[in-house]
């Protein structure tokens, strides 16, 4: 199992030596954090073509995380939705629940090759969190967590796993008290701490090398996923469908079929209550371009260029950026990007849980919203992949809520 | 000639430039350009006004608070534009600095943002979370239009990159005195000298030394060492909690000070030199 996507497209080769994917991307922070970004870049480029390196990270994907995951054709529920077959991409089945993990292996070892002792991490929903805090855990390394205090309050569970991992959860009480808050709160942890700490970010976005390296992690879903579909159906399938926040497990399953040209891309935004009320989570589809978190990409944004909150049922989703590799695969066309409301994304969410026995996180329910569309679309001869990025055991909380039940 | 070029080369001989740091619009937008003249009256030499942003990502608690203030006031880049006009008004010649991050300048767009700030009065613009590398379209419409792009220098920047910067300032560059946020622990002098030696090889331009100056003492200290002592978080704290009605004594009170405590380092200095 090679660890290196091979540069497959025009593009796939990208970012370029800047960090920039077309206009988008590249390096938007303070002086401070230059240097430190520079070395990271540095160890990245490195380690991620030292054989020892790979070695390392593809037995712990192997033997920690639970890789490969199962592509599993959902026959029961590709048949009552009467159109194309489905194959689900189970990252739920891995360690702590989500794709999340794959990128914090990869990074708590990079971390220690670099001798810090110290990692930092954002979370929204918490899973990018419990799954730093599970790999400092394991290394020995001290863990913070910056998290806001709205979802502090929403994800109790998420916090005290954090908490019983050893990992110290800080709320973040500025600004809208968010995912985009926790990660403000993160640089200033790091502009401080920056000779033992190391970032680890969860998502493809944030300055150069983050989008590129967090990506690199996370394409071993797509190279699993393209392998896996020629096995089970001797063909590439027509498309391939993720939910998109920031954006990563989205940029893993596509990027090793980006010179594949026949395999469409979707990628999915949270719509919130509507585009059209305003409420949503959906920078591709309704923002414009902008400079936020070291990066230039699309976001939700006022006249003034003040970032908006955003509203999403699912938290992994509610974040007003997007990965600066979204923004270019949606210029350049090689992917297409849509949004689905709470609603759609909880009806997929039932109806999954209910044909197959499998409870998808509400994030991912966004991709099986659009998948349900795209199999009637296809008709019988189709063949979709969709990335079941995570477990939705985190989300029952949520959905018993809203649903007026109390637990 | 760039009121900022003129302000150095007029301080060059005499003294230190003090250039404080203020919010535009907080604690509010009536009350801006009054602390503007007040820090003038003071002893200020440079006003650096922030520009609010909704994720100041770069300042501590302070300055996040009080760009929440102002933008709750309703506060733009464009209404801070015309503070300055406002502000330029009665004061043609004190130079104005505009500090705050990048997307509101790309909502704007380079060219009509550089061509508003000469119209409003404007001399600079120091975006903190644009590196030179990625400045070149900004600082090129900035030039055209007679204003400077104001650099950071940091602990961490290797020499080679304070180089390059330094080509791409204009008017003074900014040494960050320690790793953190704005308004961070206190400074450590030595450190400080060194770094700043450091930077006079590289560089012609006057250096402006901020982050973790308070008082009069560690304003004394920097002003020994730089070409310009820059204050925020300990006036846009002292505003905080004086509150509107009082905000203009305090910015007097403890520019005043800061301005009594820097002379006086730099007479002694001068004595002891001679």
């Amino acid at each position: 199992m090679a660890s290196i996507p091979e540069p497959a497209a025009p593009g796939a080769s990208l970012p370029d030596a800047a960090g920039h994917f077309g206009r988008f991307g590249g390096r938007f922070v303070a002086e401070t954090l230059m240097a430190p970004l520079e070395a990271l870049t540095a160890a990245y480029e490195r380690y991620l073509r030292d054989p020892e390196f790979l070695a390392e990270l593809d037995r712990d994907l192997a033997h920690y995380v639970g890789r490969p995951t199962p592509l599993y054709h959902a026959e029961r529920w590709s048949r009552r939705l009467g159109g194309a077959r489905i194959y689900l991409k189970r990252e739920d089945l891995t360690h702590t629940g989500a794709h999340k993990i794959n990128n914090t292996v990869g990074q708590a070892l990079l971390a220690r090759r670099m001798g810090k002792t110290r990692v930092i991490a954002e979370t929204g929903a918490g899973q990018h969190g419990v799954a730093t805090a599970t790999v400092a855990a394991r290394l020995g390394m001290r863990c913070v967590v910056y998290m806001g205090e709205v979802d502090v309050e929403r994800q109790q569970i998420n916090v005290y796993r954090m908490r019983l991992l050893g990992a110290e959860v800080v709320p973040v009480r500025s600004g809208s008290r968010t995912l985009k808050d926790a990660l403000n709160e993160a640089l200033r942890d790091w502009v401080t701490n920056v000779d033992d700490t190391f970032y680890v970010i969860g998502t493809v976005a944030g300055p150069h090398p983050y989008p590129a390296m967090v990506r690199d992690f996370q394409a071993v879903i797509g190279r699993e996923a393209r392998r896996q579909i020629l096995e089970a159906e001797g063909r590439l399938p027509d498309a391939l469908v993720a939910c998109v926040g920031g954006g990563s497990n989205a940029i893993g399953l596509f990027h090793p079929f980006l010179a594949d040209r026949e395999v469409a891309l979707w990628g999915v935004e949270g719509a919130g209550e509507g585009i059209e009320t305003g409420r949503h989570a959906a920078p591709l589809c309704a923002g414009r371009s902008g400079v936020l978190h070291g990066n230039r990409t699309y976001l939700l944004q006022d006249a003034d260029g003040q970032i908006l909150e955003t509203h999403s049922i699912s938290a992994g989703l509610d974040y007003p950026g997007v990965g600066p590799e979204h923004a270019w695969l949606k210029e350049s066309g090689r992917a297409r990007y849509v949004a689905v409301t709470d609603e759609e994304a909880l009806e997929a969410f039932h109806d999954l849980t209910r044909t197959e026995g499998i409870l998808p996180a509400l994030e991912s329910s966004h991709a099986l919203a659009w998948a349900m569309r795209l199999a009637r679309e296809l008709g019988r001869d189709g063949l979709i992949v969709v990335n079941l990025s995570g477990r939705g055991d985190k989300d029952v909380h949520t959905v018993a809520r809203r649903e007026g039940i109390r637990l | 000639m760039n009121r900022i070029d003129r302000r150095f080369r007029e301080l060059r001989a005499a003294g230190r430039a003090l250039v404080p740091y203020l919010t535009a619009g907080d604690p509010d937008p009536a009350l801006t350009v009054t602390l503007m003249h007040a820090l003038v009256e003071a002893g200020a030499d440079l006003i650096e006004l922030g520009v609010p942003f909704s994720d100041p990502m770069a300042d501590g608690p302070v300055i996040q608070a009080a760009c929440e203030r102002a933008l709750a006031n309703g506060m733009t880049l464009r209404r801070t534009l015309e503070l300055v006009a406002r502000f330029r008004e009665r004061d043609a010649g004190t130079p104005v600095v505009l500090m705050g991050y990048l997307n509101p300048i790309e909502a704007m767009g380079y060219e009509a943002f550089a061509h508003a700030a000469a119209e409003a009065g404007a001399d600079a613009a120091l975006t903190v979370d644009m590196p030179p590398e990625e400045g070149a379209g900004l600082g090129a419409a900035l030039h055209a239009h007679g204003l400077h792009a104001v650099y950071l220098l940091a602990p961490t920047t290797t020499e080679a990159r304070a180089r390059r910067i330094c080509e791409a300032a204009g008017g003074f560059v900014y040494y960050v005195s320690l790793k953190g946020v704005t308004g961070a622990a206190s400074l450590d002098t030595a450190e400080v000298a060194r770094r700043v030696a450091a930077i006079r090889r590289v560089t012609e331009l006057p250096i402006g030394v901020g982050f973790g100056i308070r008082d009069g003492a560690s304003a004394a200290r920097v002003a020994r060492i730089a070409d310009a002592v820059i204050v925020g978080s300990a006036l846009v704290r002292r505003i905080a909690e004086a509150g509107p009605a009082g905000a203009e004594a305090a910015a007097r009170s403890l520019v005043g000070e800061l301005r009594a405590a820097m002379d006086e380092a730099v007479a002694r200095g001068a004595a002891g030199a001679g």
